[in-house]
Parts: structure tokens; sequence; C-alpha cells
């Protein structure tokens, strides 16, 4: 590169007022809108949080992808740092939450990583019970899966074996268009003579029988009506003789009220029959409890008596041994 | 053959001189030494402010109508399709961190560095003419190293600009004149704003801006088979510099998005 002079300013140079202002002003915007983008967008990341880690494990991690959301009832309250591949084969999601946001995560709560049909992979917490302990620092938590677009196969086979029954029942020969036909010709014959009847028998004959059927059943049920008018005198009558209803005589109801009311009465002439009785009985018991007591002195008297006896009995013996009574007793052997 | 052997030389040459040119600016910009005192930097500053004040309104005011016009498309649409949680995502990625950028530097090119390399042109063929060749050194350092600077800074400045105006219009179209909505749209800002792509926007950015201020320059110095300064075609010139830019465009796009 060759040395330049000094004095090689291009004299066409336009002068501009404020020269120095306007440049320094200028500078100073820019450098302002870097500094203040650069801070915002670091800000914006969240690098001037104060953050706790969450390591979220799953058996997949396909959609997942750092510096996604984890939100909670829709609000972001956490980003995704780093995913790395476990000891065990599990993959590792290590989310970082804003201290500020960990009271939303207890030690209940649950993740979820969802995929949708449309968007990427999200993933959720749901924390049911707010009054259980704060999740820790470092926790470790299993992430339950639900991926939309795997059940699309699924869906895709049960939809082609629905359109394959669809396509059986709608071809030519199929059970649904011999039905169909079969549907035809029964609307043919609904609009025909015999209508719905004979629909419903098949031929005209039994059609004609099932009218005929109706007719007898008409005519029974008119006689059961005529029974049934009869059957009404009949209980009217039961209730006139039974409950005395539309005469001065009160029936049989009446009669038995009445012979009620007399059987009370003998009842109550029986009662006081019994008491009399009664009364007689207390009597009776007081005379056997005198009878008992005079039988108990009669064995004392009849003891004395006893007695008595005895000591005459002793008084005639000592006499009858006394002389001029007294006898010989002995018996003298020839 | 010959025809199309002689036509990749010349393509060939052609772009290395652009290269090298390139290559020479951004030593002589990493020089401070070079234009920070003295009447060179007076020349620098003159065309820092030629190339960015006078654009400033102009721009920002078209800046501010196209945002609006698509900032309306996509959050109508994404409501339309009950997909209103990706219009912020879509909204930054293409207003902020493509479309912005590009129109600022083709508004530059167009408005400052294409015209001006047209005036450089026009200064190098008058010395040929009066037989006053300028050396390469002093035309690098007293024409080209000023207007390239100032058309680096310019791009830089207007797509800053336009790039905040954007945020703002942005989040008074989706929330409206209240502060309930900043933290979810900073959210959503910092969340598209990841390290890797924040570092493609910076370089896309900076090389648009290089392109702008390099390409042009380095037609305009460029003498023709005939070894004249003759006047060239804004459209070629445009087309060149367009290529350049697109390239960039594209491989922020793989950058991005690969």
């Amino acid at each position: 590169m060759n040395a330049t002079p000094d004095d090689a300013k291009d004299s066409r140079t336009p002068e501009v007022k404020n020269l120095e202002f306007k440049a320094a002003l200028l500078l100073v915007a820019m450098l302002v809108l870097v500094v203040g983008s650069a801070l915002y967008v670091m800000f914006a990341r969240g690098m001037f949080e104060d953050t706790q880690r969450l390591v979220l494990v799953s058996d997949d991690s396909e959609g997942v992808v750092v510096g996604m959301d984890m939100t909670f009832a829709g609000f972001p309250i956490g980003r995704v740092a780093r995913i790395e591949l476990g000891a065990d084969g599990t993959a590792r999601i290590l989310v970082d939450v804003p201290s500020k946001d960990a009271k939303w995560l207890r030690t209940s709560s649950i993740f979820t990583m969802e995929r949708g049909l449309v968007g990427g992979t999200r993933i959720r917490a749901y924390s049911g019970v707010l009054d259980d302990p704060v999740l820790p620092d470092g926790a470790e938590r299993t992430v339950l899966r639900g991926d939309t677009a795997a059940e699309i196969p699924k869906l895709a086979a049960s939809m082609r074996q629905v359109l394959e029954n669809v396509a059986a029942l709608t071809k030519k020969d199929a059970a649904l268009d011999a039905a169909l036909t079969n549907v035809q010709s029964a609307t043919e014959r609904l609009k025909g003579p015999q209508g719905a009847m004979g629909v419903l028998m098949g031929n005209d004959e039994d059609a004609k029988k099932l009218v005929l059927t109706i007719e007898r059943a008409n005519a029974l049920l008119a006689r059961a009506d005529a029974l049934t008018a009869r059957m009404d005198s009949l209980v009217n009558n039961a209730n006139q003789q039974v409950f005395g209803q539309g005469s001065d005589k009160g029936g049989l109801v009446g009669d038995a009220r009445v012979t009620v009311q007399q059987l009370n009465g003998l009842l109550t002439e029986a009662r006081t029959s019994l008491q009399k009785v009664d009364a007689v009985l207390v009597e009776a018991q007081g005379i056997a409890s005198n009878t008992r007591e005079a039988t108990t002195d009669l064995g004392v008297l009849r003891g004395e008596v006893e007695s008595s006896l005895r000591k005459v009995d002793g008084l005639i013996n000592d006499i009858n041994r006394k002389w001029p009574f007294a006898r010989d007793t002995e018996i003298k052997l020839p | 053959m010959t025809h199309w052997g002689r036509r990749l030389r010349l393509w060939c040459s052609t772009w290395w001189q652009v290269v090298m040119l390139g290559a020479e600016i951004l030593v002589m910009a990493l020089t401070p030494s070079s234009y920070a005192t003295g009447p060179r930097r007076q020349t620098v500053l003159v065309h820092i402010v030629q190339a960015t004040a006078p654009l400033l309104t102009g721009f920002l005011v078209l800046s501010a109508l196209i945002s609006v016009v698509l900032i309306r498309i996509v959050v109508a649409t994404a409501l339309s399709y009950g997909l209103s949680q990706y219009a912020l995502d879509v909204l930054v990625r293409t207003l902020v961190l493509e479309l912005i950028p590009l129109y600022a530097a083709m508004f530059v090119a167009a408005r400052y560095a294409m015209p001006g390399a047209q005036q450089v042109r026009e200064q190098l063929s008058a010395h040929q003419r009066a037989g006053q060749a300028l050396g390469k050194g002093v035309l690098l350092t007293t024409e080209l190293l000023p207007r390239a600077l100032a058309s680096m800074f310019s791009v830089l400045m207007l797509a800053a600009l336009s790039c905040v105006l954007a945020l703002v219009l942005t989040y008074v179209t989706v929330y409206g004149f209240s502060l309930w909505g900043l933290w979810g749209y900073t959210h959503s800002v910092g969340q598209v704003f990841t390290p890797a792509v924040t570092l493609i926007f910076a370089l896309k950015t900076l090389f648009f801006s290089l392109a702008v201020a390099v390409v042009p320059l380095a037609g305009s110095a460029q003498q023709d088979a005939h070894g004249l300064y003759a006047q060239r075609s804004d459209i070629s010139e445009f087309a060149r510099l367009f290529s350049v830019v697109l390239l960039i465009e594209v491989l922020s796009l793989v950058g991005n998005y690969y």
C-alpha cells in the first residue's frame, strides 16, 4: 500500500455545519442502540435472572430444543438449558426455572411433554396441590409424554378398516344393497291396496285374517264393555249391601259396627264381673290363709291331744298294773 | 471456448478485485490511526453524516409503513387460523431478522453507495483525462475508505433503528398502548434470539454493510477493457451488489434453519 500525503484531502468535500456534534451524536446513538439491544436480548434470554435447575427425564427427547419454554397455566416459567443422554439411556432435559417462578413447582407437580399436529413440542407443568413443599433445586422428575403424531398411524389404520367395511357394505351384491332392494319392494307394497298391513303380513290372505281378527277383537271389546258395565252395577250393589251407600240402612258394615259396639258393652260388663271375681278370689285367698293358719294350730292341738292321750294311756296302764286291777299277765305253760 | 475463457477470466479478475478492495478497506478500517486524525478524520465524519442523516427520516417512515402492513397481515392471518401464539415469533423472524437488514442495505446502496461510487468513477475519469492519475493508496484513503466507512455505518445505523422501531410497532399492534404485555413480549423476543441466531444476525448485517460499502466502490475503481473509467450501467452494478447480498442472505438462512 502506498503512503498517502495528509494534504490529499478532497477539496470538494462539502462543509457540514456542526460536523463534530452530528457525527458524535450518530456514533453515540449507534453505540447506545447496539449496547441497548444486546442488553435487552440478554435480559429477554433471562441472563440476569437467578435460576434453579430442574431435570426432566424422558425416554425420548425428540422435538425438544434448547431455549424452548416450560409453561405453567399457559405462562412460561422455565427454559430448556441443555439436553443430554443419561447413563441409563434416557434423555435428561435440564430446565432453568427463575427463582421467582419456582414457587409454582411443588414436590407433587406433574410434568408432561406433548407434541401436537401444529407447532413444536411443549413441556408443561401441573401443580395440583400448591400447599405441598416447593420443588428443591436440582430435582429430577419423569416427564409424561403425549404424542399426537404417533397416534396418526393408528388412526389411519383404524380409518382404513372403517373404509373397507364401508366399501364392503356398499358394494353391488352386499347385504346393504339387498336390504335397500327389500326396502324398495316394501315401499312399493306400502303404496298397494293392503298398505302397511300387507307389508307386515307378507300376503293378502294373512292381512285379511288380521282384519278379521281385529273385527273380532272389536266385538270382544264391546262385550267386555258390557261386562264392565255389569261389573260396575255389581259393585254398586255390593257397595249398597256392604257399605250402605244410597240407602238409609247402614249395610253390613253398619251392622258390624253396632255389633262391635254391643261387644264392647259386653266386654265392659265382663271386665266388671271379672273385677268382682278378683275381689272374691282375694277374699278366698284370705280364707285359705286363715285355714292354713288354723291347720297349723290344729297340728299343734293334735300333738297336744296325742301327748294327753299317751299320758292317759300310761295312766291307765299304771292303774291296771296296780291292785285290784292287776292281772297276771304271765302265761304259764303246762 | 476462447470467448467463454475470456469471460471467465474477467469474471474471476473482477471478483478478485472486489475481494481485495474489501480486504484493504477492512484493514484500513481496523487501523483507526489511518483516518482518526487530521483532514482524513474530517472527511470520514462528513461522509458518515452525509450517508446517514439525510436518509434517516425517509427510511424510518418507509420502514414503519412496511412494518405496520406486515405486522397487520401476520397478526390477522395468525388470529384467523388460531395460531396467534406464533405471530410474534413469525414477526420477529421475518421483520427483524430477515427483511429489515436486507432493505436497509438496499436503501443505503440505492441512495448513497451507488451514487457515491458513480462520483468516484467520474473523478477517476476526470483525473485520467487530465493526466493526473491518482495512486492506489491516495484513492483508497481519500475517496474509497471514507465512503466505505460511511456506507457501513449507515447500513448498521438504519438497520438497528429500524429493528427497534419494528419491535415497538409489533408490541403496540399486538398489545396496544399499555405495558401489561411487556414481560411476555420480551420473553417471546428472547426466545427467538438464541445465541446462534443472534450471531448469524449480527454477522449478516455486518456483511450486508460491507457488501454495500465495497462492491459499488470496487466496480467504480475498476478500469474497463480499454483501461478507461467509462460510465457503467447502474442496473448491472445493482445486480452485482444484489447477487452478493442475496448470497449472504441465503447463507444466513442456511445457518439459521438448517
